[in-house]
């Protein structure tokens, strides 16, 4: 029985978010909040690996109250029970400070049913740092596998996992004691549909929250803004590029005007 | 922690087929100007098996010092070995800044490093500067899918980290008369006490474009309509000797695999041409492709961003302009090959 726990965020969806002219920052009302998408696939794979050697999948975030949701996004993709720590002294946490209140949250669970295994998403769309999971699996001294994109085995008898961390060029095959943590990519598995009884379940399902007091052995001065070593200074726009020069005239004209553009870099195409 | 104890800029240097990553170079360029600016040494950490020849290339490009850790127990990247040997290094020689390369070594690196130290570490910058009096380095970012940058600073701890995106710095032209220091150190590790093992590295040898490194890119957009519209950029490129880049919408429409994905999420390229045909220029798309050396926009849709990011635009159907620019095409470059050849035969003459 392999216990596993994905970590998992609520976002606020990138790709329709508006960001305020004024202050620079995300525009929360244009943004929906919606489970990182890399974290639907670690809660998937979880849920994969429970039906493939049987276990117990968690899921854990860290954030304010209406995170609530993405967890229960997370028990129609078959999690069995959701984790949340929140609380403002977690506020303005960076990666580090992030990954110290996740580490200690996951010591709790733990000291309620041992974890075999860790899945992160190989990065969040907001933040996108991709830190936060190494950052865990360095505060639980356990081994990080990053980039995995295919699980081979997990062998819990004999304590190990063997996998495939994608590379720039390729992949290479990880052998791992357990327990260890995974960030995954995106092409590790497909999402499923979630079955009615899942969705039946999510929709009353409460999960388990605790405030920094409940968590034991915490330092304050590692949580939140106070905990964070990086600062985010200033926030701009990037300004626009000034534009290029639009070519004039019938289809077949704008055509012989890009050919001598084209080819006027004949370097290129003497061999 | 006693800030003025920290000295120096360095670069980790990753190692790639038993080369030099580009990237690394490109980080010895930038770091030689914040070491500059700081009137201090740039450092250059080399962990490896079989690398101290490397040294050599690394003064060529600008470092000044290059700490090197060889041993056979890092002939694979495994986080373990290299964090330990890293960590040693910066605890006997506490420089003030730490560059990556944010590839997957190096991020994966550069978080544990953070955590272990520990210190700030800023995500996937692409500008950097340092304040010449108190050493703060300002590594800005884009955060929000490229929507915004952000500046990011790291005041009470050292060494100031950042990982640095592929592609964005400039590497120095090498100057191989340029020599420097060799440290070597030595860490005691043993390949029993190491949880993880590398048993196989599978190198995919299916064609794939290395977009990184063409000097032509034509990529597509879903402008090109379908599946069977994209095959238009494969023409072009094909006759171009270019290589095929796409946005990320068309590889999530399944039109060609995501190793050819320009842009944020995607690769980063540089090419001396390149084409963005039927691609509306989101900003994620835009800051993959924009310090390309000449880029040409095909678009119908007059307002597309695309147009601003671009030097010269035609304002049209893709699907009618590109045919006729293949067909203009075939016909012209064999008669530049063919005076090309006039020429070299004059000369030999
Ligand atoms: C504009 C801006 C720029 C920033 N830049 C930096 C920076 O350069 N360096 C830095 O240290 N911080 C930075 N931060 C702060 C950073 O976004 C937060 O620390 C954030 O909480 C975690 O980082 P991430 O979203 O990048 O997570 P990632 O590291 O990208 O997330 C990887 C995985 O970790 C897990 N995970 C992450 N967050 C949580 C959570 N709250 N609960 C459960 N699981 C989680 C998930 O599995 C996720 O897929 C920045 C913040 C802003 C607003
Ligand atoms: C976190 C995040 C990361 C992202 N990363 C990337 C990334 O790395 N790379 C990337 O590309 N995108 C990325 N995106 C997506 C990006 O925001 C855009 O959605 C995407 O680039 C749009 O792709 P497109 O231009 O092909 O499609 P569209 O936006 O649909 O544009 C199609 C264009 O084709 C034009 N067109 C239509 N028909 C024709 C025709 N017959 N002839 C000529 N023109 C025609 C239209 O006018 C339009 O401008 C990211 C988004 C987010 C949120």
């Amino acid at each position: 029985m392999l216990h596993i726990v994905a970590c998992i965020k609520q976002v606020p969806d990138t790709k329709v978010a508006k960001i305020n002219p004024k202050t620079n920052t995300i525009d929360r009302a244009s943004a929906p909040a919606i489970l990182n998408p890399y974290d639907a696939h670690a809660v998937e794979e979880a849920v994969r690996l429970k039906k493939r050697y049987g276990g117990v999948v968690s899921v854990l975030t860290m954030g304010p109250p209406p995170a609530v949701k993405a967890i229960r996004k997370c028990i129609e993709l078959g999690a069995d029970e959701g984790y949340m720590i929140s609380d403002r002294a977690f506020a303005g946490a960076d990666t580090l400070a992030t990954s110290y209140a996740l580490a200690k949250a996951l010591e709790q669970i733990a000291k309620q049913r041992p974890i075999d295994l860790i899945i992160c998403g190989k990065m969040t769309i907001d933040g996108d740092t991709g830190q936060v999971g190494p950052g865990i699996a360095r505060r639980l001294d356990i081994p990080p596998l990053t980039g995995v994109n295919k699980v081979v085995e997990i062998n819990k008898e004999k304590g190990y996992a063997i996998v495939h961390r994608k590379l720039e060029d390729g992949y290479e095959v990880v052998k791992s004691t357990l327990p260890c943590l995974f960030t995954v990519e995106k092409e590790i598995n497909d999402i499923s549909f979630a079955p009615l009884p899942n969705m039946i379940k999510a929709a009353r399902y409460h999960p388990t929250i605790w405030t920094a007091d409940d968590l034991e052995n915490v330092d304050r001065k590692q949580l939140g803004l106070k905990g964070s070593p990086t600062i985010v200074s200033k926030i701009w726009t990037p300004p626009k590029p000034k534009g290029g020069e639009l070519l004039e005239g019938t289809t077949e004209e704008k055509v012989e005007q890009l050919l001598s553009i084209v080819l006027e870099k004949k370097e290129l195409f003497q061999s | 922690m006693n800030l003025e104890d920290y000295r120096g800029i360095w670069v980790y240097i990753e190692v790639k087929d038993g080369n030099v990553a580009p990237v690394s170079l490109e980080l010895l360029g930038a770091g030689r100007m914040l070491a500059d600016k700081r009137g201090t040494e740039l450092g250059g950490v080399l962990i490896g098996s079989g690398v101290k020849p490397l040294a050599t290339t690394l003064f060529a490009y600008g470092a000044d010092v290059v700490y090197v850790y060889d041993d056979p127990i890092f002939e694979h990247y495994r986080t373990e070995p290299y964090m330990r040997a890293l960590l040693d290094c910066c605890h006997k020689h506490k420089p003030e800044v730490l560059l990556y390369g944010a590839t997957p070594t190096g991020k994966d690196l550069a978080s544990a490093i953070a955590t272990d130290l520990p210190t700030g570490l800023t995500a996937d910058t692409t500008i950097l500067d340092i304040e010449e009096d108190t050493g703060l380095l300002l590594a800005s970012r884009p955060a929000f899918g490229g929507n915004i940058m952000a500046t990011i600073l790291c005041k009470k701890y050292r060494p100031q980290m950042a990982t640095v995106r592929p592609k964005v710095m400039k590497a120095l032209s090498p100057d191989p008369a340029r020599t420097g220091r060799i440290i070597e150190e030595q860490i005691e590790l043993h390949e029993e006490q190491m949880r993880t093992k590398v048993l196989e590295v599978v190198r995919e040898t299916v064609k794939k474009a290395r977009i990184d490194e063409a000097d032509i890119v034509v990529a597509g957009g879903k402008g090109m309509g379908s599946k069977e519209g994209f095959q238009l950029i494969h023409e072009l490129a094909d006759v171009l000797g270019a290589a095929v880049g796409a946005s990320r919408d068309v590889v999530e429409a399944g039109w060609i695999d995501h190793h050819h994905q320009v842009g944020q999420t995607g690769v980063t390229v540089t090419p001396k041409i390149y084409f963005a045909i039927g691609i509306s220029g989101a900003i994620q798309h835009i800051v993959g492709m924009q310090n390309s050396e000449l880029i040409i926009a095909i678009n119908k849709d007059p307002n597309a961003p695309i147009f601003q990011a671009c030097h010269y635009g035609i304002v049209g159907d893709a699907l009618e302009i590109v045919p006729l620019l293949i067909k203009r095409l075939k016909e012209e470059l064999p008669k530049l090959n063919a005076s090309a050849d006039a020429k070299e035969e004059i000369r030999h003459a």
